[in-house]
């Protein structure tokens, strides 16, 4: 049952979506409102699944004294806090000018950001190392880089600014992006786009169980 | 071990420090570039002006303050360019933190001095709509009906009360979609679902990293146009002839991929010094 | 003589009279004609849209009705002067119209959202300058009715059916017993050796199953792999974990390792706590797996799914703590990040060929045959369309177009 239930749920909804997108009459269409109702319910409350367990590791932790349980105090504070001054505010938490506007601000914003930013760095380590001309494709691959980097910034203009229109470094940037670049994308998303299909075929009709945990 | 040997085994941190100089210094010089405009941005940048005064425009902030510094001057610039042809606003995100950075954007704009004397009216300007979880399946439900995928605004307002949402049904009853893509869900679903499926008009905004996998979407029934990273942004405030941050931020950008690139001419260097010592 | 006179003041003052009595219908017409001057047009209301037409919208669920009008001479033209139409509706030809929804100028068309299917309903366009307004005349009626095929998705139905049937068509040959050619995937091959050499280094094994949840065809596939990784690290006894940023997902993984510790003998060894939920936040996330990799400095590590701006984040930092990494994805904007970063690396669909290479399941082979005549089909579109085209034969690219 544990299996077969899922299963069941996953080919009904799967075939109802497909059929809409054929059959609009009722009763499919109101079926997908109504599954799309059901997951945002279910995703809403899925969240709590989520925070509840990374609440009770943290804990746990904690109390065990394992490994990096000072980080741990530092999650639960955070989480208290956070949830505590939300509360606190009311439906207008995330106005401008709240106490949680303040955190989000002045906590959450300088974090997120340091991470995003920590790639501008590794983007820099990673590709000294692998923008090698090691061979014929890695030196196409080198000169691709070289070109586009620099044509996408104002850089690129100022030192091709002399040749004639269509030849400059942007140009070339721009046929880059354009052209090779295009085309490579959609033969990589139409292998997706059928990876995706067959996948999908598969689960809706029970052949693929393996993230059920069937082999 | 060699000179060439050490260099191609650089500690990555000498890599990291350069690169925090090439970014870092030139925040210091107020340094104007000239920025090139490319037809992905013009593609917006015109959609949006030849929509008539009064038009329905929804902007979608998919994204966190991760891609705040990229992202943000394009919100910003994007919802002048509406105030100012007097289109109407109606404000969303499918990431929790983007209607906070809605209001972030507005905060600014609304103070602008040629914006503020406009007295826009929250309601019948512009409005915020927050955020519903689902992803795409809330573009979805959109599609059928935007009052069943956000009953309420962001601040509890039924939507049947808002001046702005009355008559707007679905995606036939807005003239231009707006996203602001950070990742998943972003683009790639408003171009599957409301542009395939419903026919919106769709533009974009993305991070640098994220935007040549929309170019292949580039066209005009799936995306008019695109802003990639913050040359996309610079060049949407060059075409708006309001040059603001993003502009500013070109010639810190521009030095820090030239020091990449200086460190990939070396490490090819190093690389071949080092293979030729093999062979002989 | 004073009769004469009183009759002269009796007609001055008569006119006087008549002249007050008179005076605003004067001033208002002089004060009109002047206005009209300085502002043409405003004296006359717009001119009224015409051929106003509704109908029931085409391949739909119903409740919808569209309306289309030509839309007013003084529209972009003549007195140039139109800022808006307003659309009335009533359910009768001679009833009361009310409003239901504006459009700017220049619309020529709007869709009544609002509407019950089988009820007859009559629509006017008013059109307005702002001062005045004219109204056009009724559309003959509409009824909205939901229909029972989208006639405009042909194309891809008759596509969808194809591939199915191509699936299906190679799953049941390989039921049958028919040998099918697999490449070589690099990546998945070097799968026992990673996990080997985690166990010698006595290090731990971390797998990263992508940001997305369970929504995603590409978590799937990453939960696939992490069946068979699960399995040789339950032989091997190395320690693996999984940290995830969707509850959906850690639910799904605990069942699949689980699922794979029985498999491999060793129900024992499995422990929920080995799959745990971090956050949702992409950055926070990437933040939290990078202080996990900077502080076990894991042997083995495996990032199999959708991966967003944070996978260099993550590659680079197990890069730098001298992991050996196995990437797969089919976000195409991360997978040179990966490939300059990690060891090995499943590009696109090879990452959803995973499931079918490592049970070598007959039925999920055949799947894949099956994809690849979906691949020939396009192709040869592909070039069928790039000839016709640059021939100036025929275009055919409306075929493939989706409504």
């Amino acid at each position: 049952m544990r299996r077969e239930v899922p299963l069941l749920i996953c080919a009904i909804v799967g075939f109802t979506l497909i059929i809409v997108y054929f059959v609009p009459h009722p009763p499919f269409s109101d079926m997908r409102d109504l599954f799309s109702d059901w997951f945002s319910v279910i995703a809403a409350f899925a969240i709590y699944l989520g925070i509840l367990n990374l609440l009770k590791n943290s804990v746990d932790k904690v109390f065990r004294k394992r490994s990096g349980w000072g980080f741990s105090i530092v999650i639960i504070a955070g989480f208290v806090l956070f949830v505590f001054i939300g509360l606190y505010e009311g439906s207008d938490f995330g106005e401008i000018g709240t106490r949680y506007y303040w955190l989000y601000d002045r906590i959450y914003f300088p974090l997120m950001a340091t991470m995003f930013a920590i790639l501008a760095f590794f983007i820099g380590s990673a590709s000294y190392r692998a923008f090698r001309a090691r061979n014929v494709e890695a030196t196409v691959l080198l000169l691709a880089a070289f070109f586009v980097m620099l044509g996408r910034v104002p850089i690129g203009y100022y030192l091709t600014s002399w040749l004639p229109e269509g030849w400059r470094m942007g140009d070339v940037a721009n046929a880059i992006m354009t052209y090779p670049q295009m085309a490579g994308q959609r033969a990589v998303m139409i292998g997706i786009a059928l990876g995706i299909v067959s996948t999908s075929l598969r689960i809706i009709l029970g052949i693929e169980r393996t993230f059920l945990g069937g082999e | 071990m060699g000179f060439f040997e050490r260099l191609l085994k650089i500690d990555r941190r000498i890599i990291f420090t350069f690169i925090a100089v090439a970014i870092a210094l030139p925040l210091f010089f107020n340094v104007s570039m000239y920025v090139e405009t490319t037809s992905e941005v013009v593609g917006i940048f015109s959609a949006v002006d030849s929509l008539s005064p009064g038009s329905k425009v929804l902007i979608s902030f998919d994204y966190d303050p991760g891609s705040m510094p990229e992202l943000q001057p394009m919100a910003e610039s994007f919802l002048r360019h509406c105030f100012s042809r007097d289109l109407k606003v109606i404000l969303m995100g499918l990431w929790p933190q983007g209607p906070l950075q809605a209001n972030w954007a507005l905060d600014v704009i609304l103070n602008d001095p040629d914006i503020k004397v406009k007295n826009l009216k929250y309601g019948v300007d512009y409005v915020n709509l927050g955020y519903t979880a689902g992803n795409e399946v809330v573009i979805q439900r959109m599609g059928s009906d935007i009052h069943a995928a956000f009953p309420v605004d962001y601040y509890g307002t039924s939507l049947d009360e808002i001046p702005l949402m009355r008559g707007v049904r679905n995606f036939n009853n807005i003239d231009f979609v707006y996203n602001l893509s950070a990742g998943y869900p972003g683009t790639m679903e408003w171009v599957q679902f409301a542009a395939d499926r419903f026919h919106a008009r769709l533009g974009a905004g993305n991070t640098a990293v994220q935007a040549p996998l929309m170019y292949p979407y580039l066209g005009k029934k799936q995306l008019v146009g695109i802003l990639g990273g913050m040359k996309g942004a610079a060049e949407y405030e060059v075409l708006a002839q309001r040059p603001a941050r993003a502009v500013r931020y070109m010639f810190g950008q521009g030095i820090s991929h030239a020091v990449v690139i200086f460190f990939v001419i070396i490490g090819n260097l190093a690389f071949f010094a080092t293979r030729k010592k093999k062979e002989s | 003589m004073i009769g004469s006179e009183n009759k002269t003041v009796k007609r001055v003052f008569s006119f006087l009279f008549l002249v007050f009595l008179f005076s605003p219908i004067l001033i208002i017409s002089i004060a009109e004609a002047q206005y009209s001057l300085l502002v043409p047009g405003d004296t006359l209301p717009p001119a009224a849209p015409t051929k106003t037409e509704a109908f029931d919208t085409p391949y739909d669920r119903g409740r919808s009705i569209t309306i289309n009008w030509e839309k007013s001479k003084d529209d972009g033209a003549g007195e140039n002067d139109v800022k808006g139409y307003e659309i009335l509706r009533s359910t009768e030809v001679d009833g009361e119209y009310k409003l239901i929804g504006t459009t700017v100028g220049g619309a020529q068309h709007f869709i009544d959202n609002d509407v019950r299917d089988g009820i007859e309903y009559f629509y006017r366009i008013r059109v307005t300058d702002g001062i005045s307004f004219s109204l056009s005349n009724p559309s003959l009626p509409a009824k909205s009715k939901p229909q029972w095929i989208n006639l405009r998705r042909t194309n891809i139905f008759i596509f969808a059916v194809a591939l199915t049937f191509a699936i299906l068509y190679y799953i049941n040959r390989a039921k049958a017993g028919k040998e099918l050619f697999i490449r070589k995937i690099a990546g998945l091959e070097a799968v026992d050796d990673a996990v080997g050499r985690a166990t010698e280094m006595g290090r731990k094994i971390f797998y990263i199953p992508g940001i997305s949840d369970m929504d995603n065809m590409q978590t799937i596939a990453g939960l696939t792999i992490l069946g068979r990784v699960a399995k040789v690290a339950a032989e091997y006894e190395a320690r693996l974990e999984v940290p995830v940023s969707r509850s959906m997902v850690m639910v799904s993984a605990r069942e699949v390792m689980k699922e794979a510790y029985s498999n491999a003998g060793r129900p024992d060894a499995f422990n929920e706590d080995l799959v745990y939920y971090l956050t949702d936040d992409q950055f926070g996330y990437a933040a939290a797996v990078d202080g996990l990799f900077v502080r076990e400095k894991p042997a083995a590590i495996f990032l199999q799914g959708q991966f967003y701006a944070e996978s260099l984040i993550l590659a680079e930092t197990g890069n730098s703590v001298g992991a050996i990494q196995i990437a797969g994805t089919a976000a195409p904007a991360q997978i040179p990040f990966f490939i300059a970063a990690c060891d090995f690396t499943l590009i696109g669909e090879e990452l959803f060929a995973a499931s079918a290479y490592l049970s070598r399941d007959p039925k999920l082979l055949g799947s894949l045959k099956g994809q690849d005549v979906g691949k020939v089909i396009f192709l040869a579109a592909i070039i069928l369309g790039v000839i016709l085209l640059s021939f100036r034969l025929m275009n055919i690219g409306p075929w493939f177009s989706v409504g």
